[in-house]
């Protein structure tokens, strides 16, 4: 086609008030916050701002060189990749589970979309309120079978609890795309495969699986993403990055060593190196993975 | 048209506005931490300061607990919307004492108020804790607690214990708690809210211990920690042997064990003395102790340290909004106000007059066990190890000792490993936060 009829705007103006608002909301809610934390990691400062030394790369110096933050980066794998694996494979369990069902197709579906309208501290504090050892109902029956549960001081048992609540929550979501991904697939292909005399798992791994690719890539940078950041709330209720410091992540670490223990410089060091490795892994996703999902 | 004419009703607003606020009343800003019960009581306070005045309106806010308050009058001062008012827990008054272009120190603001200000009124120990060490008064102290036992007398009495008679020390204490295990008069012996304050702060100054260097950091900001001493680790070594059977059973960091206690799960509990409001409202047969001490300890026992909290003002207000402060601190002073909120809350008098006006109603007679966290802290003139503890990090430091101790209780290290670690950890933290 001749460049001639591309729809051109007459206005000059026009196309830039109509990106303002979008453009407004990403330099305020991103450049501006990621450029102070940027100036504020090269700087040592007292709590109350009251005075402030340039001290260059000491911060990110001292926070890589902190055992602790090694610590908190391994939590942080094992936890995201945990929540996200959990969320993904019970989530397409039950979108497949579910696409089969003839009646009550509906309830099944609101009923299992429920959870995700929970904001993550209440999610933490459900959770919380049947696991937690001194008042915990599940834990009360848990423990009156013989088996020695404490989250509180048992750092593994804390990180299953925070990785459950935060995998339920997040597995109405997952199940949304899926059972949408599940209904663009042709349902000639199934059962042409099906007269070939291809069984059900068979069907499900050739056809259906690679068929949901891009809902499922989708999905992994979006519960990366989710399992990186929006799962604090969780943490904060349910364990405080505790016992010791077995459910620190990194994103817990940026807050309590900033807003507990008042530490900016460090803190916002921290939030530097976060922000490099999420443009990181999104980068790796987008060119690498990408790559090979089939968009069909 | 229009836009000129909504400007011009703005610029009147304003004038309006401005005008009005120069002869109303004052609002005074009072960021607490109080829940439960004790949030009632700052209610109450408010209402009944606000009405017996006309020029002062003091509005009590909740922002949260303890930490959480004071970060969000730390992040509202850096902001330049910082409250009149805020309170601050005893870890938090180092952080505070590190801010002096920040704050007000209360001594200017009471002198303000018209009253002379008279520093000997108030309960010595208490004073000096949150005083700079030339003596001038810095903060307020509204709720001041001490730790103390408490037991539950149905477990003690069916353990074969005798339910009038608390353990006195340590060992006592262990003993009794694997009675009431082994006997099954319970499914945990002991508990304890804040190992940090009750098991290592008040432990040193309880049993006449260095905590740390420079007189704990009363005398100055560079301290070094001493916890790793040999009387601190068989202590700590002797809960991580308890815990192991579930004699002892860990709550978390603060006061979240004490649905344990309240719950008849352990026996024996050690919790501040202004926790006692709950353990009332539960209901339970429980009596009081004071806080355990070790026999090993040769000045043991010596006075405990101020806990609870105390509340700071804020600089760079108007005049008048620091007289409103003075007005309302002084209302808090009255000898009938400190009495009352001694007696309903288990918090200390703060004023000599108010220990004495209760002293004199026969309240202690009524109530055993009252007296005790004053006596704790005033029964003995105290020495450089019990003056109290001050960081400008403690809140940091405190939480390096709580993971250190949640990985001995799991099993995971000795006492001797945990306190060596929270000391070595504990003490890079204090030199990085004093620019060292």
């Amino acid at each position: 086609m001749a460049s001639s009829t591309r729809v051109t705007f007459p206005n000059k103006f026009l196309p830039y008030l109509l990106l303002a608002p979008q453009l407004a909301i990403t330099a305020i809610f991103f450049y501006w916050p990621a450029s102070q934390a940027i100036y504020q990691s090269v700087l040592r400062e007292d709590p109350f701002g009251l005075s402030t030394q340039f001290v260059g790369l000491d911060n990110f110096r001292r926070v890589l060189g902190d055992p602790n933050y090694l610590n908190s980066l391994q939590v942080t794998v094992i936890f995201s990749v945990a929540t996200a694996l959990i969320a993904m494979a019970l989530a397409l369990l039950l979108a497949v589970m579910a696409d089969k069902v003839i009646r009550g197709k509906g309830i099944y579906r609101t009923l299992l979309i429920w959870p995700y309208a929970v904001a993550p501290a209440i999610a933490g504090m459900l959770w919380l309120f049947l696991f937690n050892p001194s008042m915990g109902t599940l834990a009360h029956l848990v423990r009156s079978a013989g088996y020695n549960w404490d989250p509180l001081l048992n750092g593994d048992q804390a990180m299953v609890l925070i990785v459950s609540a935060a995998a339920w929550k997040q597995i109405s979501y997952n199940f949304l795309f899926f059972v949408a991904g599940l209904q663009s697939i042709p349902k000639s292909l199934i059962e042409a495969a099906a007269i070939d005399g291809a069984g059900e798992t068979k069907r499900f791994w050739t056809i259906v699986f690679p068929l949901l690719a891009p809902t499922t890539f989708f999905l992994l940078v979006v519960n990366t993403v989710y399992a990186f950041f929006d799962t604090f709330g969780i943490i904060h209720a349910v364990t405080g990055g505790g016992p010791g410091k077995a459910t620190e992540t990194l994103v817990y670490k940026v807050y309590n060593d900033g807003f507990v223990n008042l530490i900016l410089g460090d803190s916002a060091a921290q939030s530097v190196i976060l922000m490099i490795i999420v443009i990181g892994l999104t980068a790796i996703q987008f060119r690498y993975v990408e790559r090979k999902v089939h968009y069909g | 048209m229009t836009f000129r004419g909504t400007s011009l009703s703005l610029a009147l607003g304003i004038v309006l506005a401005s005008s009005t606020s120069s002869f109303a009343v004052t609002e005074i800003s009072w960021w607490h931490a109080m829940t439960g019960a004790n949030n009632e009581v700052v209610n109450t306070l408010s209402k009944e300061f606000n009405e017996s005045q006309s020029d002062y309106k003091v509005v009590p806010v909740f922002k949260g607990t303890y930490p959480e308050t004071l970060n969000a009058g730390i992040a509202a001062f850096r902001a330049k919307q910082a409250p009149d008012i805020i309170q601050v827990f005893d870890a938090g008054t180092g952080v505070m004492m590190a801010a002096e272009g920040a704050i007000k120190p209360v001594a200017d603001i009471l002198s303000m108020g018209g009253a002379k200000f008279d520093k000997s009124l108030y309960l010595p120990g208490i004073v000096a804790y949150y005083s700079k060490p030339d003596g001038t008064m810095l903060s307020f102290p509204y709720n001041s607690s001490s730790p103390i036992l408490y037991y539950n007398k149905d477990i003690f009495k069916k353990a074969g214990l005798d339910e009038n008679k608390p353990p006195k020390t340590w060992p006592e204490v262990w003993d009794a708690a694997k009675k009431i295990k082994t006997s099954g008069a319970a499914k945990c012996g002991y508990t304890s809210a804040w190992l940090t304050w009750i098991h290592t702060e008040n432990f040193a100054a309880w049993n006449n211990l260095p905590w740390g260097s420079n007189e704990n950091g009363i005398g100055g900001v560079d301290v070094e920690l001493k916890i790793n001493a040999p009387i601190y680790v068989k202590h700590f070594q002797e809960l991580a042997d308890l815990a192991k059977d579930g004699t002892f059973r860990y709550g978390g960091r603060t006061s979240e064990a004490k649905p344990l206690f309240l719950s008849g799960e352990c026996g024996i509990y050690n919790d501040s003395s202004g926790g006692l409001g709950d353990v009332i409202k539960s209901g339970m047969n429980y009596g009081t102790g004071p806080l355990p001490y070790d026999p090993e300890a040769k000045d043991a026992p010596q006075n405990t340290i101020p806990g609870g909290a105390s509340l700071w003002v804020f600089a760079g207000k108007s005049e008048e909004q620091y007289k409103g402060v003075a007005a309302f601190f002084n209302f808090l002073s009255k000898t009938e106000i400190q009495a009352r909120l001694h007696q309903v809350s288990g918090y200390l008098p703060v004023t000599l007059a108010a220990y004495e006006e209760t002293k004199k109603s026969g309240f202690y007679g009524k109530n055993p066990g009252r007296e005790t966290p004053i006596q704790q802290m005033m029964g003995k003139a105290p020495t450089e190890n019990s003056k109290g503890v001050r960081l400008v990090n403690l809140p940091q430091v405190r939480d390096i000792q709580n993971e250190e101790f949640e990985n001995m209780l799991s099993g995971k290290q000795t006492a001797q490993q945990a306190l060596d670690n929270a000391v070595k950890r504990g003490n890079a933290a204090i030199k990085q936060a004093i620019g060292q």
